[in-house]
């Protein structure tokens, strides 16, 4: 989640005033503690979580594979048996420097599991991204400038649809169409890029398309207000009155006023992605981390589970600060603000 | 437009900031009614509560009785929507996971508006350090996808459907505490509340009496909004088997369960599914029906709009 300027801590206000002169470098350092804040709070939660299992999480791990042998290997290898601040400080300590304790049910390093899994989510991410900005740009565009009209509405309706489908659903449907019934497309799977282009985006497609018709349905709204925000600025009817071309006007002077919105909203999107495509991925028996953390869900793997959700939301930590440092450069009044 | 909440996408924006005066109530309703997506939304919702309500009573079979010589039977007049791998009917399936569903959200949706508002008033009106930790607090759980934290919550609670509940109202308990932070942080500059603090009035008689009324505004779309996001997150939990558990019907798990039969049974996949998509979307309208009312920008337009 990304905070509007005034949130961040005003602590960091009047100590940095005094050491950094420009605005710029202001807004970055307040920006930074914030996020440091809040990414120890995650931390905070993520430790958390196994503390909160009712009874003993290594026993309720190992289940039928209990003996005395392996719960004292595993709590030895966990550190749970220590006293809590000690465990509390090890873990934040460790998972600074990228350790995060190794998993209950094969013993691997958590940090390798998560690495192996990221590019997979990634790519679906992103490819649903792309998939949303195609429905939501020209779509949302089309809603603005046709403000009141049918075609508004018909957008209206169908992001209202888009937004309320839920995404596995749709999902099963387009398998059922496109791989059942047409044979077009396969229905679960994934192959890498450097293996087999071709393979790698038709197992890529429809997952792509599941998610990002929903993110798209959002994306529209959003891409639909932008635009209207700049249409009833003085921008448009300055450029027309010069007697621009429709196309001009559109392209130059709205397209890219509009942009900017919109790529923050694209960013805040791709974070929201990122922890969204849990479902579609055991839908598509993708390999990504939501995948990974359904698995992990499965078999009580406590550590997999606490470096997927610490992983995801750092990543999401980190594009909101990006898209809020983006805008401010962009954008000289919320920096200033 | 940096406040984006999570996966709530129709929350577009800050909330409006004014609440809506007592006097206004009775037209509010009416301008609800006169939208016809709202009007819709609000019709469709009545039968499903009704329908959600009555299930035990409509519901032509019992939702575990097997049939397994009359499994995967298309839709007829004998099963309105068709039968399951195991010959149970899906019609009366759908119709029975329309009430856990609806109770899943409902109390989920509670807590977070109970706990969320709570501390939202309770920080805007305090101020100070105070406020600044509960939301930061809030800025912490805004930092997790909104399914992740429910999925991590239902991992440590064990699968059940409290652990849902909980999971659920956990994860929009910081939209509530923003939304009744910033109202309240408007509110309290206001004439009469200054006024009501000067002449001694008991903070929390002011809370109850001046800020809880002006802010409900706000509070009703993102009540109505989160019970369509609610929907949407128990669906998707019961899906990947955390929350109701089998046998009893949910549509998440239906459709969980429909996967095997994606070629030879469409009616399986189809019914639960549209079973969620309408009941979201039902919610979904309504709250921004309502939003088109409590909002006066957007309300001036409605009315203009009707005038011309």
């Amino acid at each position: 989640m990304s905070a509007a300027p005034q949130n961040a801590a005003p602590a960091s206000q009047t100590a940095s005033s005094k050491v950094l002169s420009s605005p710029v470098l202001r807004f970055l350092a307040r920006r930074l503690l914030y996020t440091a804040v809040v990414l120890l709070g995650v931390m905070v939660v993520v430790f958390a979580l196994v503390q909160l299992v009712p009874g003993d999480p290594i026993r309720i791990a190992l289940g039928t594979r209990y003996t005395p042998e392996t719960y004292a290997a595993l709590q030895a290898a966990s550190g749970l048996d220590r006293p809590l601040p000690v465990q509390f400080f090890s873990y934040i300590g460790s998972a600074l420097t990228g350790d995060l304790g190794v998993s209950f049910r094969n013993g691997a390093p958590v940090t390798l599991l998560l690495l192996e899994r990221l590019p997979a989510t990634l790519t679906l991410a992103l490819g649903g991204l792309v998939v949303a900005l195609l429905i939501a740009i020209p779509l949302g565009t089309l809603a603005a400038l046709k403000e009141g009209g049918w075609a508004d509405g018909v957008v209206r309706v169908l992001s209202q649809i888009g937004v309320s489908v839920p995404d596995f659903w749709m999902g099963m449907l387009l398998i059922t169409l496109f791989s059942t019934v047409l044979g077009w497309l396969p229905s679960a799977g994934y192959t890498p890029f450097t293996q087999d282009p071709a393979g790698w985006l038709s197992h890529l497609l429809l997952p792509a398309v599941t998610v990002g018709l929903v993110s798209g349905a959002i994306m529209t709204r959003y891409v639909r207000a932008a635009v209207l925000d700049v249409a009833h600025a003085g921008v448009i009817r300055t450029a027309r009155s010069k007697g621009l071309r429709r196309a001009v006007v559109l392209g130059r002077h709205l397209g890219r006023n509009a942009l900017v919105p919109v790529l923050t909203i694209a960013g805040i999107q791709l974070a929201t992605l990122l922890g969204g495509v849990i479902v579609v991925e055991v839908v598509f028996a993708w390999p990504g981390l939501g995948r990974m953390m359904f698995d992990a869900v499965s078999s009580r793997d406590y550590p997999v589970i606490q470096g997927a959700v610490l992983l995801i939301a750092v990543i999401f930590l980190l594009i909101n600060l990006i898209v809020d440092l983006l805008y401010a450069i962009v954008d000289p009044r919320i920096r200033l603000a | 437009m940096s406040q984006l909440a999570p996966g709530a996408g129709a929350a577009s924006g800050p909330a409006p900031e004014t609440g809506t005066p007592g006097s206004r109530r009775a037209s509010a309703w009416r301008l609800l009614l006169s939208s016809p997506t709202g009007a819709a939304g609000l019709v469709v919702l009545a039968v499903l509560i009704l329908a959600a309500v009555t299930a035990r009573w409509l519901a032509p079979y019992g939702p575990n009785d097997i049939d397994v010589p009359n499994a995967l039977a298309p839709p007829s007049g004998r099963n309105w929507l068709g039968t399951d791998e195991l010959g149970r009917d899906v019609f009366s399936r759908v119709l029975l996971a329309a009430e856990v569903s609806l109770q899943v959200a409902l109390v989920s949706v509670a807590i977070a508006l109970v706990v969320g508002v709570t501390f939202g008033v309770i920080a805007g009106y305090a101020g100070g350090w105070l406020d600044l930790v509960v939301m930061r607090s809030a800025d912490v759980l805004f930092a997790f996808p909104i399914l992740l934290l429910a999925l991590a919550i239902v991992a440590i609670q064990g699968p059940a459907i409290s652990s849902v509940m909980i999971a659920i109202g956990v994860v929009y308990t910081p939209i509530f505490a923003r939304v009744a932070r910033a109202s309240t942080l408007s509110l309290r500059q206001e004439p009469y509340v200054q006024a009501a603090r000067t002449m001694g009035v008991p903070t929390w008689q002011i809370l109850l009496r001046h800020i809880l009324p002006g802010i409900s505004g706000p509070v009703t779309v993102q009540t109505s909004i989160s019970l369509a996001f609610a929907i949407l997150s128990e669906a998707a939990l019961s899906f990947l088997g955390l929350g109701v558990q089998p046998p009893n019907p949910s549509w998440g798990r239906m459709l969980f369960d429909a996967q095997g039969f994606l070629a030879s049974a469409w009616w399986m996949a189809v019914f639960p599914g549209l079973a969620i998509l309408v009941t979201v979307l039902a919610f979904n309208l309504v709250g921004d029906a309502v939003r088109d009312v409590l909002d006066p920008r957007q309300r001036s337009m409605i009315e203009s709009r009707r005038k011309r």
